[in-house]
């Protein structure tokens, strides 16, 4: 359902300008795949990308349903973890972490997903680089279906998809260099060790990182943020074509996030690449994502282009989250608590929708059921069908917006 | 600014751009820089060495048979001519009897250290990594072992097997091995969350190659740390197996069995009784020593 409606052509209403300076003199230099394969492993520029599906997508080597198809489709993905105790060890409960959540992930677009902490977010994540193996879904990569006899295996799937974790120091051996590091995944697929280096100080020298300084360095040697683009190199090493950042940029101070931020623009476009940005920082999901998705309590409440999300955001869960974000402007500022207390425990979620609990609007019906993602009430008809919300009640997707933190 | 300035700033600028790649060096370089600073470590090491020395070529540093004693010279002081460290309670050059007892002790203190490390190692990394059933399996049959007291399980697998030197090794194995899975258990654990192991399984390596680049480099530190302070406890457990008649049998050369049997002449010579005492307690404080300094030496954060 969601697919049919995501994938359909109104997409090219959410094209976007930023991000895009350089398109034009690229065009001119654009090869065809095949030409770039041949004479470099890796074309630094195969040309930028336009942010919508479709639109001005350039043609990957490896691409194979064109730009239409999603680079990812992810259906009823489940995962309940046991929570065990007692004598025997027996399960006394299960933590529904991620519970049926279906989307997909255009070719070329940023894909944010926000939410509070707990919500199943960084599960979703590691759900889909299989590092947990899910209860329930199907994993769709460019049309093949991930882990069956007739799709592509895992470790070829992880081969295109590409995980930055958000603690730059741990997601580093403390006993490799960092050439060592970003090296490792190709030579353990086969790369020689000398190309292999090589290779690593080219995307060093990428990430803005000279390799002559800082290829024979230990991590404990470099700061945060030095780390973290090198933990970008290391996911880049084998030439992903989806890239998951999971708060990459969360634990780095304001001025290095900005800098890291503007290097995974430059390198999106550089290396064609897909993004799957998540985040608690709703403000810098609003700058690097085309569509966001907000999770709440690991289902999905609210998906759609972020320009309609942030300015008319219709889950009542999705307001009261973008309500907690500082603003600057004194007018708008309130001292109103837009959510209080903490979302209900996972082991034990409510009945039917998930948010009722907290919801101002809720009624008998929330409880009996769970919404569905359905295009929201009131939907100007040139908005697309692109935002999709999951509650029932009209007057809870229509209700004015809360002023800001 | 006048031509020269700027053919200044341009020379330094190019002059930094060409300039040589850092010195970095390698690996085992930088464990031996660190080394060369600890001078600790250099002392103890030579002084293993130096009782490896003796042990091992024990002809060389003796002429005396470690086995023949005379009666006319029992029980001589330190500085006797002919006998530097003096007799033993045989008329035996003590000196002759530590050259030679050193083989057998350090036999003792080092096979089953290494028999448990290899055993309990891969136990515990197998138990930490697969974790769920295995690793239950694996930890709950340890603390089977752990019901029993170490020097108790020693004798009764000695008493079981009957004395000799293997068997008391067998037996000291066997009594290592459980604390030997639970440390490597408990550092593999901990390991394997790291986000770098699971950004190493995430890039399609598998399991086998990310334990042995990313896990067994980061736990073996504390892991060898921990055997070589069970050297020590190796020495004495042997020690104690052959004073109890099993294990290592008279007449022998042991370190634990000459301090038994030189116990008896403790009030007539006190200071050739305490020797093979102050061999074991030198023995096993340099293997703990140096085991601290390497591992410093080749730990790569702690650098510098």
């Amino acid at each position: 359902m969601i697919e049919s409606q995501q994938t359909s052509p109104a997409g090219a209403g959410e094209v976007k300008t930023r991000s895009v300076e350089g398109e034009g003199d690229r065009a001119g230099t654009r090869q065809s795949g095949a030409a770039c394969r041949s004479d470099h492993p890796h074309p630094p520029l195969r040309g930028a990308l336009s942010r919508a599906a479709g639109e001005g997508y350039r043609q990957d080597p490896r691409d194979r349903g064109g730009p239409a198809q999603p680079l990812l489709l992810v259906e009823n993905l489940r995962k309940h973890f046991p929570v065990r105790g007692g004598l025997l060890n027996r399960q006394v409960a299960t933590v529904q972490a991620v519970d049926d959540v279906s989307f997909i992930i255009r070719k070329g677009e940023t894909l944010g997903i926000v939410g509070e902490s707990g919500c199943g977010k960084s599960t979703t994540a590691r759900l889909l680089m299989r590092l947990i193996e899910p209860d329930a879904g199907t994993t769709v990569f460019d049309g093949e279906t991930v882990g069956s006899r007739t799709g592509i295996s895992v470790n070829a799937m992880r081969r295109q998809m590409q995980m930055v974790f958000q603690d730059s120091y741990s997601s580093l051996n403390p006993r490799m260099t960092m050439v060592d590091s970003i090296s490792y995944a190709p030579r353990m697929h086969g790369t020689p060790r000398k190309a292999a280096t090589e290779r690593a100080e080219h995307l060093l020298d990428q990430v803005g990182l000279n390799p002559r300084t800082y290829a024979r360095r230990y991590p404990h040697e470099l700061s945060g943020g030095q780390r973290q683009r090198a933990n970008i190199a290391r996911a880049l090493a084998l030439e992903p074509r989806l890239v998951i950042l999971d708060e990459a940029v969360s634990a780095l101070d304001k001025s290095i996030e900005a800098q890291v931020l503007n290097l995974l623009a430059d390198l999106k476009q550089r290396f064609n690449l897909t993004y799957l940005f998540i985040s608690h920082d709703l403000n810098v999901v609003e700058y690097v994502a085309d569509r966001v998705l907000v999770m709440y309590l690991g289902r999905i409440v609210e998906t759609g282009p972020v320009e309609q999300i942030y300015r008319a955001p219709r889950h009542p869960y999705t307001r009261a989250l973008f309500a907690s974000k500082p603003t600057l402007d004194p007018d708008r500022r309130t001292t109103e608590m837009p959510l209080t207390g903490d979302p209900p425990n996972p082991i034990n979620p409510p009945s039917g929708c998930r948010f009722r609990t907290r919801c101002a609007f809720a009624q008998a019906v929330c409880a009996d059921a769970a919404p569905a993602l359905s295009i929201p009430f009131g939907t100007p008809p040139s908005d697309g069908p692109g935002h999709l919300v999951a509650c029932h009640l009209p007057e809870a997707q229509l209700a004015a917006g809360i002023g800001h933190a | 600014m006048s031509d020269a300035t700027i053919d200044f700033i341009r020379r330094e600028l190019s002059a930094q751009a060409d300039a040589p790649a850092a010195p970095t060096p390698g690996y085992w370089k930088s464990v031996r820089q660190r080394l060369a600073r600890d001078p600790v470590t250099i002392a103890v090491s030579l002084v293993l060495l130096a009782i490896v020395f003796i042990s091992v070529g024990a002809p060389l540093v003796t002429h005396y048979d470690p086995y023949a004693g005379s009666v006319l010279a029992r029980l001589k002081p330190i500085g006797t001519p002919g006998h530097w460290l003096g007799t033993d309670e045989t008329g035996r050059d003590l000196w002759t009897r530590l050259c030679y007892g050193g083989r057998l002790s350090l036999l003792a203190g080092i096979l089953p250290v290494t028999i448990s490390l290899v055993v309990g190692g891969f136990l515990g990394i197998l138990a930490g990594y697969a974790g769920g059933l295995v690793g239950t399996l694996i930890m709950r049959t340890m603390d089977v072992f752990y019901a029993f007291p170490s020097i108790l399980l020693a004798i009764a697998i000695c008493g079981l097997l009957g004395n000799g030197l293997s068997n008391s090794v067998i037996a000291l194995a066997v009594v290592f091995i459980p604390p030997m899975v639970r440390i490597s258990e408990t550092v593999t654990t901990q390991a394997r969350q790291l986000d770098f192991v699971e950004a190493a399984r995430a890039s399609g390596t598998t399991t086998l190659q990310v334990i042995r680049h990313h896990v067994l480099a980061n736990v073996l530190g504390p892991i060898l740390v921990y055997a070589t302070s069970l050297i020590s406890v190796s020495i004495i457990l042997s020690a104690g197996l052959s004073f109890l008649g099993l294990g290592v049998t008279p007449p022998q050369a042991e370190w634990g069995l000459m301090l038994n049997s030189l116990r008896q002449a403790i009030y007539v010579q006190p200071y050739v009784a305490a020797l093979p005492g102050l061999m074991i307690f030198v023995t096993s404080m340099c293997f703990n020593l140096m085991s601290d300094g390497f591992r410093s030496a080749m730990d790569v954060r702690l650098n510098k």
